[in-house]
């Protein structure tokens, strides 16, 4: 049969997680890297702050603090074995990093330098720590560019703009997935020991999102339909800072050098709602703040937005009122050509889509739909657990985004999605590999790729009366309206049967491309039918779970439910429905305690 | 405003060669990016339209074409910063696969000539920790350390495109990223290969890497530093 290939290990997406995978796996096992984009598009090169480490390269800093701040970020869903096996790798990864070539940036000492970060303290002060390790405000760019280019000095082997389709099971294991050539249309199947999915994530359901086009969900959904549970998919974060309308990033990394958030009537509220962090409070807190702020009439001009000012006389202003002093002690001051140093894409971005200057101008911004802290539910070493006494799937991997190891619970603290795909990218390649040298493969079905041909086909069949755009557009709305920051029983049960109409639509949607060479419009609709899978979930989940917690905000439940939620969702997908259970949360050293900022 | 969009399309299983199709978008506005306007066509126009696109805000490097004559990203271009007569073109000196898709495996193979990779075979510091790089080091090779391998440059430069073994500007410009790093142990062996007869001898200083690239890489800078080190034999 045609284009059959076989590798031991298969890594499906090629950003940190991906790209870290296949250079681990490379080492020990027969190894490809398949995506559908060029692997330097991958979102990671958006991410833009930093990674976190408690390398304490200014001030003291230890992995517990760092471990305890995530733990409470997650609004004490994240799994705290977990949690604690990262930040205590998180130094020795970020060094491996600057090995590799990353040019981080440096103190006058030439050691890698560190930003504060919201959410990230000094556990005896209470007071932000400087645990970012940063390259400029394009640190994910950097990770990307050199994990890829340690890739390709290791002779990793690509398969760059391969769309992966389908994941093959036989006799319970994985055995390899079937892809499309996106330039010649053709079908391949790569039969594989191994099998990890780094896609990401998929913020593209959502109306305003910093995430790229490509983030529509494909990994989680093609194992969902497979039988795999998804975990934790009511959780989602929303980015306080993204550029009105648009929702382009800001980085928090503007707030660790000094901006403060301003509403309507030129005042600085953060400290309303987090009294000793203020503007550097975790990200669900802040989003809420400044939604709080809008719904009460301050946004600017009645608008649903309010002002980040990274202005120098505003930025000293603040740090003196906050007493924020220098590693030295000396108090804490900016210039307007620092902040030019410090955060360049920012000012670009600002000047580009905005036509505003930073440096003299401030910013307006609203909360963008940032990242799935849920996904294909994972043990610390990627290995994929489908039950809840966490049974493994054998030989199917998942790192990044889209896996829930749970590393971030309801709510991820910025700079550890960087750090967790560099971690969890890392182990699953090793474990993948490690199963790969032992492991047989499985014989493939005699037509492996029918499922997915079949898919294709059907898309190119449809009758043709419903527009993809029409569909996506609604099913945008209806997400950032209703199962977005604030949420409640009514807004979501109509959310959902929207989300169903829509899924009924979409059996009618017209793909007018019959060609096969890079036939984007059926690839597009593809990956809409992925978006409107994963939204169910996550409009089901949300439903489901009755308290607020993180990043799941319920007007209706408005408390923290530890009695009855301190647990993990499970989801699977069966006979058309969305079936729910539950699996425990790992309680290690830290019982649960109200979260104060 | 309504905006008049002319696209440059090339089927390859339909067309013998390529054409424009012209497309008014009403109620456009001058904030709007070009990828804007080309996913409008694409959603209600033209489904068969082609183009790259992810992250959508100038950071992927996907959308590198030509908008009114010159290397833009659709996506960092607005309809303020171009007008209301706008014509779109993939990149030259690429081969078209399908409307503004090109072919980018050359422009890959170019970069991976230079070895584009961090290469210290040093060992480690003892502490375990980073090796150390002065802030004054490290600035010394930011400016390359942007490049997003649009191809905006390469593909801008008329040396490019009458050779096609010519490195190109992208290819300089991840040289130049390591030659100038501190830490890097391998620019003697890159600076070779950027002296050969494909390399900086036919760059010929005509800026239009430096102007097309959406980063605001000063690539011809970079470039004639590049060639002041093949010269001198130093780096600095």
């Amino acid at each position: 049969m045609a284009n059959i290939h076989q590798f031991d290990v298969v890594v499906v997406g090629a950003g940190g997680a991906g790209l870290m995978a296949g250079l681990y796996a490379s080492r020990g096992a027969k190894t490809a890297v398949i995506s559908k984009l060029y692997p330097t598009r991958s979102h990671t090169g958006a991410a833009q702050g930093g990674i976190s480490a408690a390398l304490g390269n200014y001030e003291e800093d230890k992995p517990e603090w760092h471990t305890y701040d995530t733990i409470k970020g997650s609004d004490y869903l994240g799994d705290q074995d977990a949690i604690e096996f990262m930040c205590n790798e998180a130094i020795e990864a970020v060094i491996e990093l600057e090995h590799m070539g990353l040019p981080f940036d440096r103190t006058p000492e030439g050691k890698i330098s560190q930003r504060p970060f919201g959410g990230h303290t000094n556990n005896e002060t209470g007071k932000p720590v400087r645990r970012a390790a940063h390259a400029a405000d394009r640190t994910g760019h950097m990770i990307l560019q050199t994990l890829y280019q340690q890739c390709l000095k290791n002779k990793v082997h690509f398969f760059d703009e391969y769309q992966v389709l389908d994941f093959l099971i036989v006799n319970g294991k994985a055995a390899g997935v079937v892809a499309v050539e996106l330039a010649t249309g053709e079908l391949h199947t790569f039969h594989a020991k191994a099998v990890i999915f780094a896609t990401g994530g998929h913020g593209r359901i959502f109306e305003v999102t910093s995430n790229a086009y490509a983030y529509t969900g494909d990994g989680a959904a093609i194992l969902l339909r497979r039988g795999i549970p998804l975990e934790d998919m009511e959780f989602f974060q929303f980015h306080p800072t993204g550029i009105y309308k648009l929702g382009i990033l800001i980085t928090e990394g503007v707030r660790g050098e000094g901006g403060v958030l301003i509403n309507g009537k030129g005042e600085r509220f953060m400290p309303k709602y987090a009294p000793t962090v203020k503007d550097l409070a975790s990200r669900d807190v802040v989003s809420r703040a400044i939604y709080t702020e809008i719904r009460e009439g301050r946004g600017v001009n009645g608008r649903n937005y309010v002002y980040l000012d990274v202005r120098p006389e505003s930025v000293n202003k603040y740090a003196a009122l906050d007493g924020r002093v220098n590693p030295d002690g000396s108090p804490y001051a900016i210039t307007g050509e620092q902040i030019l140093q410090k955060l360049p894409d920012i000012i670009d971005f600002c000047r580009v889509y905005l036509g505003v200057d930073p440096v003299t101008q401030m910013m307006p911004i609203q909360p963008t739909a940032h990242y799935t802290m849920g996904g294909i539910p994972t043990n610390k070493y990627g290995e994929v657990v489908i039950d809840d006494k966490n049974t493994i799937f054998p030989g199917l991997y998942a790192a990044g985004e889209c896996a829930c190891v749970s590393i971030h619970g309801a709510n991820r603290l910025g700079t550890n999605s960087l750090l967790d795909l560099v971690v969890f990218g890392k182990h699953a390649g090793l474990k993948a590999a490690e199963y790969a040298q032992t492991a047989d493969f499985e014989e493939l079905p005699s037509v492996p790729d029918a499922d997915a041909r079949a898919a294709l086909e059907a898309l190119r069949a449809g009758s043709g009366k419903e527009n993809a755009f029409d569909i996506a557009n609604e099913m945008k709305k209806v997400m950032f309206d209703d199962i977005g920051i604030y949420r409640n029983e009514k807004g979501m049960r109509e959310a959902v049967e929207k989300i169903r109409e829509l899924m009924e639509r979409y059996k009618h949607v017209k793909v007018t491309d019959t060609g096969k060479i890079f036939n984007t419009e059926l690839l597009n609709a593809w990956e809409l039918g992925n978006m409107l899978e994963i939204a169910e979930v996550v409009g089901e989940c949300a439903l489901n779970r009755q308290e607020s917690r993180g990043g799941h905000s319920r007007e209706d439940f408005p408390k923290r439910d530890d009695q009855n939620w301190l647990k993990h969702t499970l989801a699977w997908q069966k006979d058309g429905r969305i079936e729910i259970g539950y699996k425990p949360v790992v309680i290690t050293k830290y019982q649960p305690k109200e979260r104060v900022y | 405003m309504d905006v008049t969009l002319k696209i440059f399309r090339y089927n390859p299983e339909k067309d013998k060669t390529f054409h424009y199709e012209t497309y008014v978008i009403e109620n456009a506005h001058e904030t709007d990016r070009v990828l804007d306007l080309l996913e409008h066509v694409k959603g209600y126009n033209d489904g068969t339209l082609s183009f790259r696109r992810s992250c959508a805000h100038g950071v992927c490097g996907s959308d590198a074409m030509r908008i009114n004559g010159r290397n833009h990203l659709a996506c960092k271009t607005l309809v303020r910063d171009v007008g209301d007569k706008i014509t779109v073109e993939p990149i030259l000196g690429l081969k078209v696969v399908k409307d503004l898709i090109v072919d980018m495996e050359p422009f890959f193979d170019n970069y991976k000539k230079v070895l584009p990779w961090f290469i210290n075979d040093s060992p480690l510091p003892e502490d375990g920790r980073e090796r150390l790089q002065s802030p004054e080091q490290r600035a010394r090779f930011d400016d390359a350390t942007k490049c997003i391998l649009c191809a905006a440059c390469t593909t801008s430069c008329p040396s490019y495109w009458a050779s096609d073994d010519y490195l190109g500007p992208a290819a300089f410009v991840a040289a130049h990223r390591f030659v100038f790093d501190s830490r890097d142990e391998a620019a003697s062996e890159r600076l070779q290969i950027v002296s050969e007869t494909s390399g900086l001898a036919r760059c010929h200083t005509i800026f239009n890497c430096t102007m097309a690239c959406p980063r605001d890489i000063q690539i011809t800078k970079a470039i004639g530093e590049l060639k002041m080190a093949t010269i001198t034999g130093k780096i600095e």
